[in-house]
């Protein structure tokens, strides 16, 4: 019994290898070519609509109360060592470092990752897919190709909208509701906040993350068994790992970033 | 045709609320200075120690900023810290015989340079300019050195008072 478990040990390996090399070939597919713009930019276009503008409510809204909540979270606390006035970098810093990047790409993956995942896998199902290929259209690079540059875009837009949305509600709270000086909030907040060390680091990283979760659903989609209980598995696939990969991608990246060495 | 448009519309507006986005986290939230940079001229100071100074800090005429750190460095022949500040050009008239010091903003904040005004004699005086350096420098406060001398300084004074009292001793003897 021990041997059968050490032998699908060394299976889940080797399966987790060769899902890697073929979504490597995927994407090497679908990125490398010579860029057909006037035929390949209205289907970005209208990836970058499905992607981005219809995700814009649950970004906006969550990125609202995360702040909001912060704001008030950290107000209660400060306010017993009467630090309320940097209840401003509180909120500044944790949204552009961690909460908008991570909280950004884990809406993503569950809104838009799942939706492309759904999509592609029902057109290798109902043989989309094969029938392009039979056209003499490469599949990768109509399909697969748009919708990964429009994740690519869409999503570092997406974080960034999140985390100055979530700033403002956290001055709502602070500045409106609770009563902490306007002045002091925003100045202290503008002192401590850096152009380079915080926000690009906080857009390098929302990039990667796009990369990541984009570059997932796609393959899930993909590489789908084409049954009705094979795209189930593989949006829940999609949702899980992308999840995942960006929690840990998170960790080593702020350890690369902020963790000073 | 019309689906195009529509699609093209929608996605224009959400560029466009992404570039605002980033503009507002720029200016209100970071305070992006690098756009209205003023006019600066730079000058050099060398420190015994620069305790926890840090690149960008800013520097205070009686706690008004009116130029930052921009370079620090050990002068390779001394090994003395070596700090360079820009100060902005509307500031022309600082006299060359002004001192330095950093300071702590706040009891745990992040430490500046202090300009205390020297005097002008009206005649040898030179006022700062590009490139001047500062002599009269004081260094950082380094909390270890102020212990020390807190713990040790006490025995030496004792140490001093017994030699005092045994030379009292012998010379009433």
């Amino acid at each position: 019994m021990i041997v059968n478990m050490i032998s699908a040990f060394g299976r889940t390996a080797i399966t987790f290898c060769r899902s890697l090399g073929s979504a490597g070939f995927m994407l090497w597919g679908a990125l490398i070519g010579k860029p057909q713009i006037r035929k390949h930019f209205p289907l970005l276009i209208k990836q970058l609509h499905v992607l981005g503008v219809q995700s814009l409510l649950i970004i906006m809204l969550s990125g609202l109360f995360i702040g909001m909540v912060i704001g008030l979270q950290g107000y209660v606390v400060l306010v017993d060592f009467a630090a309320e006035t940097s209840l401003g970098q509180l909120v500044a810093l944790s949204l552009l470092r961690e909460l908008g990047p991570v909280v950004t790409a884990l809406l993503f993956a569950g809104r838009a990752g799942s939706a492309l995942t759904a999509e592609i896998g029902l057109m290798k199902a109902t043989e989309q897919l094969s029938s392009l290929e039979m056209m003499a259209v490469d599949p990768l690079r109509r399909v697969i190709s748009p919708r990964f540059w429009a994740g690519v875009i869409a999503m570092p837009i997406l974080a960034i909208i999140f985390t100055a949305v979530g700033i403002w509600g956290g001055s709502l709270v602070g500045v409106d509701w609770k009563g902490v000086d306007a002045g002091s909030f925003w100045s202290v907040m503008q002192n401590s906040v850096s152009w380079s060390y915080d926000i690009l680091n906080g857009f390098i990283k929302s990039l990667c993350f796009a990369v990541s979760v984009v570059w997932i659903a796609l393959f899930n989609g993909y590489h789908c068994i084409p049954t009705s209980e094979g795209i189930s598995k593989a949006t829940t696939k999609t949702v899980v790992n992308a999840s995942l990969v960006v929690l840990g991608l998170d960790f080593v990246l702020t350890a690369v970033m902020f963790g000073a060495g | 045709m019309r689906q195009t448009t529509k699609y093209e519309f929608w996605v224009g507006l959400f560029l466009l609320l992404g570039i605002a986005a980033l503009v507002f986290l720029g200016l209100k939230v970071a305070n992006v200075q690098g756009f209205n940079e003023a006019k600066s001229y730079h000058i050099s100071a060398t420190f015994d120690n620069i305790g926890g100074l840090k690149v960008r800090a800013p520097l205070k005429v009686g706690g008004v900023v009116i130029g930052r750190v921009t370079d620090i460095e050990l002068d390779p022949k001394t090994y003395l810290p070596v700090v360079k500040i820009a100060i902005n050009q509307a500031y022309h008239d600082i006299p060359d015989n002004s001192s330095l010091s950093i300071k702590t903003s706040g009891l745990l904040g992040e430490q500046y340079v202090a300009l205390s005004l020297g005097f002008d004699d009206g005649e040898t005086t030179e006022m700062l300019k590009d490139g001047s350096k500062i002599i009269d420098t004081k260094s950082a406060i380094v909390l270890e050195d102020l212990i020390g001398q807190f713990l040790y300084g006490d025995k030496n004074k004792s140490e001093h008072a017994d030699a005092g009292k045994e030379s009292a001793e012998a010379d009433s003897q």
